[in-house]
């Protein structure tokens, strides 16, 4: 590839051959995407962030109950709606970005590096990666809460959703928000959000994930709410109510006649 | 003194003015002559008078609107229908006309609010107040029932929609007949339904999911207002395209008011709006 430049910058060289093909009638090959409701809020002590579980290729649900909200450092997670890929790809590289500047630093990472470096990236790259985020976390200065676009650009706000639900979460939201959340109302307010970027969301389903920041540590509730459960468990053994099924016979063992119970040592398990 | 001729032509359908209307006709045009069939119940024949395509006037179908509402908000309670809209007629992005009335009467049952090109939304009025001033000069006590002007606005719709010439709105029909509360729907395209709630254009995003949560059939009037007041303050919020202006319009055994012209509180000032930047240097 002559011509590229060899350290950062810009390198078009495939955009010629992608535009070649587009002209030729060659389709450009699809891609999983999650259609998702993700949110976050911030309350008194921290940063509640929640999403849905649903993947879809197209029209078909690809994974029922994924994992959407990421891992970028102790106390910073990421919820990622967009491509699949893009959002898995960019914020496993911010994290591992975060973990190396964590030892050269021997500070806990802020929230705000991790912004910067996702939003540096996604500008780079002018939207192509289509990766739409709500980061959030706790650091020294307090809790932060920022989304960041695909193109690069982002909004520190106290409250924000995101996806092709993010609109009816965003309802619950605006009715529901007030300054000064407990951690219970602002969890409850989040799962109700989610809950309506489900049910209302053809792009979202299954089951509620949270994820509460403080500066405490982390809570990781994972189907935090399992809204897909089955209506009706099969019992086994089936047990019926007595007096429901009419008695044909009768017999009673009293093994007691040929059986002797013996004290004894209860059996190593351990082997 | 001609006869004001009907807005329905039988020939071309419901809501589609005859030839007498779409084209100017010279007084001496003789239906029988022109055209080979026609219906020998003597109603108008379809037929497009030739002489106005001979000039080379092009048939003009509605491709874009000008004038819009935004969305329209209706839920059913306990003792009848809540229809609620903002006043907003925007041109584009322009708040252009603040006062317009998005939700009309229709009779003393039924009330019709529409969302979508406002000069469309009058004629349809227009077509409703024709088939009421009939009913009227009949005057044997009968009124168009709601189901019925529900059921006339989805044929005038689709079939103006068949002719690739729609009219670009998306009506709420509410109503209280019988004792039973009724409110449906209907798009530019004719797709309509019947539900508990209906909401058209973003409301079905923002307003849809809360009175989802919210609704309950023997609903009060206070805690319909309430949710609609809630819901209101939403679309407002988070649509561009509307004002901080409302009407809401309430059918019931009474008969029909619609309310002047309110305003919500909205808060803007929530603490951590208030310096978006201060520890992230480049955000807002």
């Amino acid at each position: 590839m002559a011509g590229a430049s060899q350290q950062g910058g810009f390198a078009f060289d495939l955009c010629k051959r992608n535009e070649f093909f587009e002209a030729k009638g060659v389709k450009h090959p699809g891609f999983t995407k999650t259609g998702t409701t993700i949110a976050g809020i911030i309350f008194k002590d921290g940063v509640v962030l929640g999403a849905d579980t649903r993947s879809t290729a197209g029209t078909t649900v690809a994974d029922k109950n994924c994992e959407k909200i990421h891992y970028i450092a102790p106390n910073i997670y990421c919820c990622g709606a967009g491509t699949a890929a893009d959002t898995e790809n960019v914020t496993g590289m911010v994290a591992s970005q975060l973990e190396l500047h964590r030892y050269a630093t021997g500070a806990q990472s802020r929230v705000v590096t991790a912004m910067t470096l996702l939003k540096g990236h996604l500008f780079k790259y002018q939207g192509h990666v289509s990766a739409a985020l709500v980061l959030g976390g706790v650091d020294f200065r307090g809790p932060h809460l920022f989304t960041v676009y695909p193109h690069g650009s982002t909004d520190s706000l106290p409250y924000c959703t995101m996806g092709s639900g993010s609109l009816n979460a965003m309802a619950v939201f605006e009715s529901g928000y007030k300054d000064d959340l407990t951690r219970e109302e602002a969890m409850d307010l989040v799962a109700r959000a989610i809950r309506s970027g489900i049910m209302n969301d053809l792009g979202s389903g299954s089951n509620v994930d949270l994820c509460i920041i403080t500066k405490d540590g982390v809570e990781y509730l994972r189907n935090h709410e399992y809204l897909q459960a089955k209506t009706y468990e099969r019992q086994f053994p089936q047990k019926f109510a007595s007096g429901s099924v009419p008695v044909v016979r009768e017999r009673i063992y009293d093994i007691k006649k040929v059986v002797t119970v013996v004290e004894g040592e209860p059996m190593d398990m351990e082997a | 003194m001609q006869p004001r001729p009907q807005s329905h032509s039988a020939a071309l359908g419901p809501g589609c003015t005859g030839p007498s209307l779409a084209n100017p006709t010279p007084l001496a045009f003789d239906h029988q002559r022109q055209v080979a069939q026609a219906p020998s119940c003597g109603a108008e024949a379809f037929a497009v008078d030739p002489a106005a395509l001979a000039n080379g006037q092009p048939r003009k179908h509605t491709t874009y609107p000008y004038v819009t509402g935004t969305s329209v908000l209706g839920i059913t309670y306990k003792d009848g229908v809540l229809l609620a809209s903002d006043t907003l007629g925007a041109y584009g992005s322009t708040k252009r006309y603040k006062s317009f009335d998005r939700l009309r009467k229709v009779n003393e049952s039924c009330i019709v609010g529409a969302g979508g090109e406002l000069s469309d939304f009058q004629y349809i009025m227009r077509l409703l107040e024709e088939l009421s001033d009939d009913d009227f000069c009949m005057d044997d006590g009968h009124t168009l029932k709601p189901a019925e002007v529900h059921s006339y606005l989805c044929r005038v719709l689709y079939n103006r929609r068949n002719k690739m010439d729609p009219l670009w709105n998306s009506l709420v029909v509410g109503g209280f007949h019988a004792g039973k509360p009724f409110l449906g729907t209907v798009g530019m395209q004719g797709t309509n339904y019947t539900d508990a709630h209906v909401a058209t254009g973003f409301g079905n995003h923002l307003a849809r999911p809360l009175m989802r949560e919210h609704h309950r059939p023997d609903m009060s009037e206070e805690e319909a207002t309430a949710l609609l007041h809630q819901c209101l303050k939403v679309c407002y919020y988070r649509d561009k395209n509307s004002i901080n202006k409302f009407t809401i319009a309430k059918v019931s055994a009474e008969g029909v008011t619609i309310s002047e012209p309110f305003a919500l509180e909205t808060e803007w000032r929530y603490k951590l709006f208030e310096n978006p930047a201060a520890n992230a240097a480049g955000a807002w």
